[in-house]
């Protein structure tokens, strides 16, 4: 394998990985695949993008490139933003479609079911707002680093090394802290949570907030790295699904890995096949999968 | 003028009775046997191609084009479109439910780029033109092809209809039914689960084909773009609406969303400039999206609703007591 499709294969696998983080904890606590998922990756980048756009015109220096970025410290200032804006759509979600549908008691089925339809409402909002033309954090354009025979824009290594901070820290909060134990508690047993006194409206109002912050991240870097369209989303949802599944659905390492693994897999691909088959790599890992470990990497059975 | 308002008056509903057929497919899927297929458009797609592939004439560049009758196209599409359906099936059925409607977003996915991609069978982004329309011999009169094209749709709805009846109060269809509302209780009755389950989503995904190829040779024309997600969405919620479980619901539903479907489009071709068009077509997508989450949320059922009792020895039961049994189960 070439270095430069490793290093293709990181930063590809490093946003799936952060999406795919959101997916399997939706998964293993609220009990359901979220096809809008997707959507909260396009709804940050898109956030992120207006509010960004926002600040320039309110303080043009805030638009000149940081050091060898393409981009001012607008763009930062509005990550924040953006990543509480989506973690406030992922809450009205809930509040208004999947909190109702849980509380009638259904089937599982009934929420993915909810949730596809969700994803095409935010979807075609976004087209609606915005139109389906690609746009861009900043218009110019980046020249790329060499070293050791990788070529990477700056861009992409400090998408490399937010995400490579945000997993770790994601990672230590889940396994170390109080609310990341009810977290995994409610995945456990929710009964037995509920008894020894896990609060589950508060761990299910985490999941949202904790998912729907990281697919934001995974859509800013989306959108600094290739551009950012109406579609990015769902373009994403089948390599976040097979990366979930592949690192075992609940498990946050097994996730990211997941996550690598594809991205690899996806630029191992467009190298000796085509970029035009790209997407047909996640459906091949996901049959693999499910053909000989169906719980996963890190899945219990 | 009444010729062109009956001419199209045929089309609207020739179209609505091709999505009809994939409704009733998604209906034994997901209305009898509570299977969740989201490639409903990739499955459409199977049908449509492979049958565009067998009928239509040689094509210079492009593999295929057997010129074969149109009877032998539509079988073709459904045959193939059954066997795939029933690989992904076998793949993900014994799994969690939702590992079957991922595999299935993912089958979508795979079919719309193989027909991008596969530029030597498919025709690329192009797709498949000269389709082979039935009653072509009939096309200088428009309003009268129009109607056999319809009364041929008609037919073909009618018959699966009679055959879906049929098969939902036979013994098979009693037994999905069972599966789907207490698995370990029909499976204590010997009933292998997974069996019945494959098999009844591989008739829904061969009636997704018959439909893909019906509505391929009435258009005459294919391509990539006409298998989007956004037909998965329309004929969701057609069965959704029209009440999922009742083959009489799938049909209704289908005419009725496609209705508002094509009333909403031709509203917005008339409300927004030219230029404006393609963004307002989302919103379209949008308002139906927000109907399927409030039906999902308000009423479930749907129109028609499913009927409860399928079985004939069952039918003397008062309703009262099965309100009750109704109840007792819930809890």
């Amino acid at each position: 394998m070439s270095p430069q499709i490793l290093m293709d294969g990181l930063i590809n696998g490093a946003m799936i990985g952060l999406g795919a983080i959101g997916i399997t904890l939706t998964y293993s606590i609220l009990r359901f695949s979220n096809f809008a998922h997707g959507e909260f990756i396009a709804w940050g980048a898109y956030i992120a993008l207006a509010l960004s756009g926002f600040l320039g015109v309110l303080a043009p220096s805030l638009t000149a490139p940081l050091g060898p970025f393409s981009f001012g410290w607008s763009l930062p200032i509005a990550a924040f933003g953006a990543i509480a804006l989506t973690a406030a759509l992922a809450l009205l979600a809930d509040a208004l479609l999947f909190g109702p549908l849980r509380a009638r008691g259904g089937a599982s089925i009934i929420l993915v079911m909810a949730s596809f339809g969700a994803a095409l409402v935010l979807r075609n909002l976004l087209e609606f707002i915005f139109t389906s033309r690609p746009a861009y954090y900043a218009d110019g354009l980046q020249i790329a680093l060499r070293f050791l025979g990788v070529r990477a824009t700056p861009d992409a290594l400090l998408c490399l090394l937010v995400a490579a901070i945000v997993v770790v820290a994601t990672h230590l909060f889940i396994t170390h802290t109080a609310v990341g134990r009810a977290m995994r508690a409610v995945s456990e047993n929710p009964e037995l949570a509920g008894i020894v006194g896990v609060d589950s409206r508060k761990t299910i109002r985490l999941v949202w907030i904790l998912g729907a912050g990281l697919a934001c991240l995974a859509g800013i870097m989306a959108g600094l790295v290739v551009q950012i369209r109406p579609t990015m989303g769902v373009d994403l949802l089948l390599p976040l699904f097979a990366a979930a599944i592949l690192g075992g659905i609940g498990s946050t390492p097994g996730a990211l890995l997941g996550g690598l693994i594809i991205g690899l897999a996806e630029s191992t691909t467009v190298r000796l096949i085509g970029a035009e088959w790209r997407a047909a790599v996640a459906f091949a890992v996901l049959v693999v999968i499910l053909l000989v470990r169906p719980r996963g990497l890190f899945g219990r059975s | 003028m009444i010729l062109d308002l009956v001419g199209y008056a045929a089309f609207f509903l020739t179209m609505a009775l091709t999505y009809a057929i994939v409704c009733l497919g998604l209906n034994i899927q997901w209305g009898q046997t509570g299977l969740f297929n989201v490639g409903v458009a990739g499955f459409v797609a199977i049908g449509a191609y492979v049958s565009a592939l067998l009928t239509t004439p040689e094509a210079a560049g492009r593999i295929g084009g057997f010129d074969l009758p149109i009877a032998i196209g539509w079988l073709g599409g459904a045959v193939i479109a059954g066997a795939a359906s029933f690989l992904v099936g076998a793949l993900t059925i014994r799994l969690r439910a939702d590992y079957l409607a991922i595999a299935t977003f993912g089958v979508a996915v795979v079919i719309r780029l193989c027909a991008l991609n596969l530029e030597h069978v498919t025709g690329g982004p192009f797709g498949i033109g000269f389709i082979p329309r039935p009653f072509a011999s009939y096309a200088g009169n428009p309003t009268l092809f129009s109607l056999l094209n319809l009364a041929l749709l008609a037919l073909v709805v009618l018959a699966l209809y009679l055959a879906l009846e049929r098969l939902l109060r036979s013994p098979w269809g009693r037994v999905l039914r069972a599966i789907r509302e207490d698995e370990e209780a029909a499976l204590a009755l010997g009933k292998s689960s997974v069996r019945f389950r494959l098999q009844a989503f591989a008739i829904g995904g061969a009636l997704m084909g018959l439909a893909g190829a019906a509505q391929a040779h009435f258009i005459g024309f294919i391509a990539p773009d006409d298998y989007l997600p956004t037909l998965t969405f329309q004929v969701w919620a057609m069965l959704i609406v029209g009440g999922p479980g009742n083959n009489r619901g799938a049909i209704v539903g289908a005419i009725v969303v496609w209705g508002v479907w094509a009333i909403s489009a031709s509203a917005i071709a008339a409300v927004f400039p030219a230029g404006e068009q393609a963004r307002a077509a989302s919103l379209q997508v949008v308002l139906i999206g927000l109907a399927l989450c409030a039906i999902l949320l308000w009423r479930p059922r749907g129109l028609l609703g499913e009927t409860r009792i399928v079985s004939r020895h069952l039918a003397g039961l008062s309703q009262s007591r099965l309100a009750l049994n109704h109840e007792t189960r819930n809890d």
